[in-house]
């Protein structure tokens, strides 16, 4: 298993080098985060930046239930989806920092960072509308004869548009080989879950499409890997689609200007608590027998990752002004 | 050659294309119930008996998510073409044309293509104001959509064959006026052109208009219904001496700005007729783009005739005054030509 992309983990039980994989997955989407908040506010990275810190259990956890082929649909808050689906952090940087030769050349920025040869759909800013668009790529593995299972990431806001009801409903009638991923983090933008719900749990909803609905802790890699994939076994079998709601938490701003005035010191400091990298570290010391864990190597591997991916953005050129109007029609492979 | 009406074109044009390609498939609502219509207008009907449900795929009444489905089966390897019943409910998928279909290419600096077709049934007939409007100017806005018009039978199939074997999201606008539906869902007061229609495979480009008539004294461009109107004026224009152009650009984007210029450095005189509303309009456009590129040729302003700023009205007599007749485009002309 390659460590800086958690595909093909298959194991229910994982052992020591998965839970270890797993670990470096979700450390390499926290450091790249801190690092590109830094870049941010030295003004090394323009526009805005929607943090993935906190939630990275849950796109590691997802794709390691993952193969290669397999779609992903994600958000406005993208990097975290992309970095655990295998993009590399080279063009996931050079994208932000507006580079040719970011993912997407430098066009589609933070909010749509996305890498087709890995699976990974440009993300889908508009909340919701990655859905349905997860769905067409799961009819369209069952009309190829392939057996894809695609992913739609999605915050729990996104579960009030129409288009995820449209998109639940339909993958449910047509039994489409796609994972609903609600990544409740309890707020959709500065509004808190129990202002846009009327029912405690959003997986509650499931079972008005037909379609199995369940709730894990979003912060403990373990679970959201097993509970993805039963789930993907489901959508690869045929049965159809699953809605799986991740319970977590956004410990920074919604975007680059938010201090969080609308959320308690105490929730953010219990859920700091529950700090996602934390939970991993206990998993791997309850390993029976113990092994020894110093997360040190991981980290200087990580930073020298990261690193990398930083100079090479670095030293990328900007898009040619004749780009601007380029890509408006699909130019050819 | 067969000669046929354009949901019979249309029809044949998909039956073709779904036997060249297996990855073309049918997406929409009401188009392969058994004993059902085949869509509103019939153009479906009877394609699922040969393809099946599965390649003529009905949905439930999702429009914004029957798109999204239809864009992620797209940039997939599948080419679907999806239709909605009318051309009104095009705004309950907003979103999934305006926001992805149309930028997705270039949001992934051209990584990935969306060869999606979208049908959608246009035109003002005795429905009201929600199954009534003409709404091409919505999405000839939008970088990154192709938009066609097809107004004869040679032209829808052959523009359909060109939409579904383009790599980028392409809209198609049919009028209802112009199906030559059958049965009952005939339209009243049709107009209905039959056609003759190859029976051997053919395109029409994207991107090439058609003269309609010629002449030499003004420049009607016309689409869909107003190309019929366009030319009944010239019938009755050319009986006063006044030989005008008709020219139908069958493809709104992009458009074939050389042969309206052509036309307009040889006549000297601008009209354009649309269905739309007249303010922000397609016509405004269009207008605009003969008086920038062609001033110095024109011995009067460009003029446009449109429907007035209200939604499409029930009343049929006021109907009548909504869509432009025959009667408004030859007094615009005489005006003109003075």
């Amino acid at each position: 298993m390659n460590a800086a992309n958690a595909n093909g983990l298959q194991s229910s039980v994982p052992g020591e080098a998965d839970l270890i994989a797993l670990y470096r997955t979700m450390l390499l989407i926290r450091r790249f985060e801190e690092r590109c908040n830094a870049l941010f506010l030295q003004g090394r990275i323009p526009s805005t930046l929607h943090l993935y810190i906190g939630q990275e259990a849950v796109a590691t956890g997802v794709c390691s239930a993952l193969r290669a082929d397999d779609w992903v649909v994600g958000t406005h808050r993208p990097h975290g989806h992309a970095l655990a689906k295998g993009v590399s952090p080279r063009v996931i940087m050079a994208e932000l920092m507006a580079k040719v030769t970011g993912c997407c050349r430098g066009k589609g920025g933070s909010m749509h960072v996305g890498d087709v040869r890995k699976g990974v759909f440009p993300a889908v800013a508009i909340v919701g509308a990655g859905l349905p668009i997860a769905a067409g790529a799961a009819l369209s593995a069952r009309m190829r004869g392939t057996d894809q299972v695609a992913v739609a990431f999605h915050g729990e806001g996104a579960a009030n548009e129409g288009d995820w009801h449209e998109a639940l409903n339909m993958a449910a009638i047509w039994k489409l080989p796609v994972l609903f991923v609600c990544e409740n983090n309890l707020y959709g933008a500065s509004t808190h879950f129990s202002k846009a719900f009327a029912i405690p749990r959003v997986s509650d909803r499931a079972c008005a499409y037909g379609m199995p609905g369940e709730t894990v802790d979003g912060n403990d890699v373990v679970a959201v890997h097993d509970a993805a994939l039963r789930a993907v076994e489901r959508a690869r079998s045929g049965a159809g689609p699953t809605l799986l709601e991740c319970l977590t938490y956004r410990q920074c701003g919604h975007s680059r200007s938010d201090a969080c005035d609308y959320r308690p010191d105490e929730e953010e400091a219990l859920w700091k608590e529950r700090d996602p990298l934390k939970v991993a570290a206990a998993r791997i010391r309850a390993l029976v027998p113990p092994v020894p864990f110093d997360p040190s190597g991981i980290e200087a591997d990580v930073a020298a990752e990261i690193d990398d991916a930083i100079a090479f953005a670095e030293e990328s050129p900007a898009p040619a002004p004749e780009d601007l109007e380029r890509h408006v029609y699909w130019e050819g492979d | 050659m067969a000669t046929m009406g354009i949901a019979e074109a249309l029809r044949e044009g998909i039956r073709e294309e779904m036997r060249r390609d297996p990855t073309v498939f049918c997406i929409g609502e009401d188009i392969g119930v058994k004993g059902g219509w085949g869509g509103a207008f019939t153009v479906t009907l009877g394609l699922v008996d040969e393809f099946g449900p599965e390649r003529i795929l009905d949905t439930p009444i999702s429009e914004s998510g029957f798109c999204g489905i239809a864009i992620g089966a797209a940039m997939t390897g599948m080419r679907p073409i999806a239709d909605v019943q009318y051309g009104d409910f095009l705004f309950c998928m907003m979103d999934q044309l305006a926001n992805q279909a149309a930028k997705m290419t270039y949001m992934a600096g051209g990584a990935v293509k969306v060869p999606l077709v979208m049908r959608a049934p246009v035109g003002s007939t005795r429905r009201g104001a929600q199954h009534a409007q003409t709404l091409e100017v919505f999405f000839t806005h939008i970088p990154g959509l192709k938009v066609v018009a097809p107004s004869t039978a040679y032209d829808a199939k052959g523009l359909l064959k060109a939409a579904v074997r383009d790599d980028n999201p392409v809209l198609m606008f049919e009028h209802k006026l112009l199906y030559g539906s059958k049965g009952n869902r005939a339209e009243k007061g049709a107009v209905s052109p039959i056609g003759e229609v190859p029976d051997e495979d053919y395109v029409v480009p994207i991107g090439k208009g058609a003269i309609r008539r010629k002449g030499r004294d003004v420049t009607i461009v016309g689409k869909l219904l107003t190309v019929y109107r366009a030319l009944a004026a010239a019938d009755r224009l050319a009986e006063d001496g006044i030989e005008a152009e008709v020219i139908d650009p069958r493809s709104l984007i992009p458009l074939d700005k050389e042969m309206i210029l052509e036309s307009v450095r040889k006549t000297h005189r601008f009209v354009v007729v649309e269905e739309d509303n007249r303010t922000h309009g397609w016509g405004a456009e269009i207008a605009a783009m003969v008086a920038e590129e062609a001033f110095w040729w024109l011995d009067g302003p460009p003029v446009r005739v449109s429907a007035p700023d209200t939604p499409p009205p029930f009343a049929p007599n006021l109907e009548e005054l909504y869509v432009p007749s025959v009667e408004r485009v030859v007094d615009a002309v005489r005006r003109l030509v003075g």
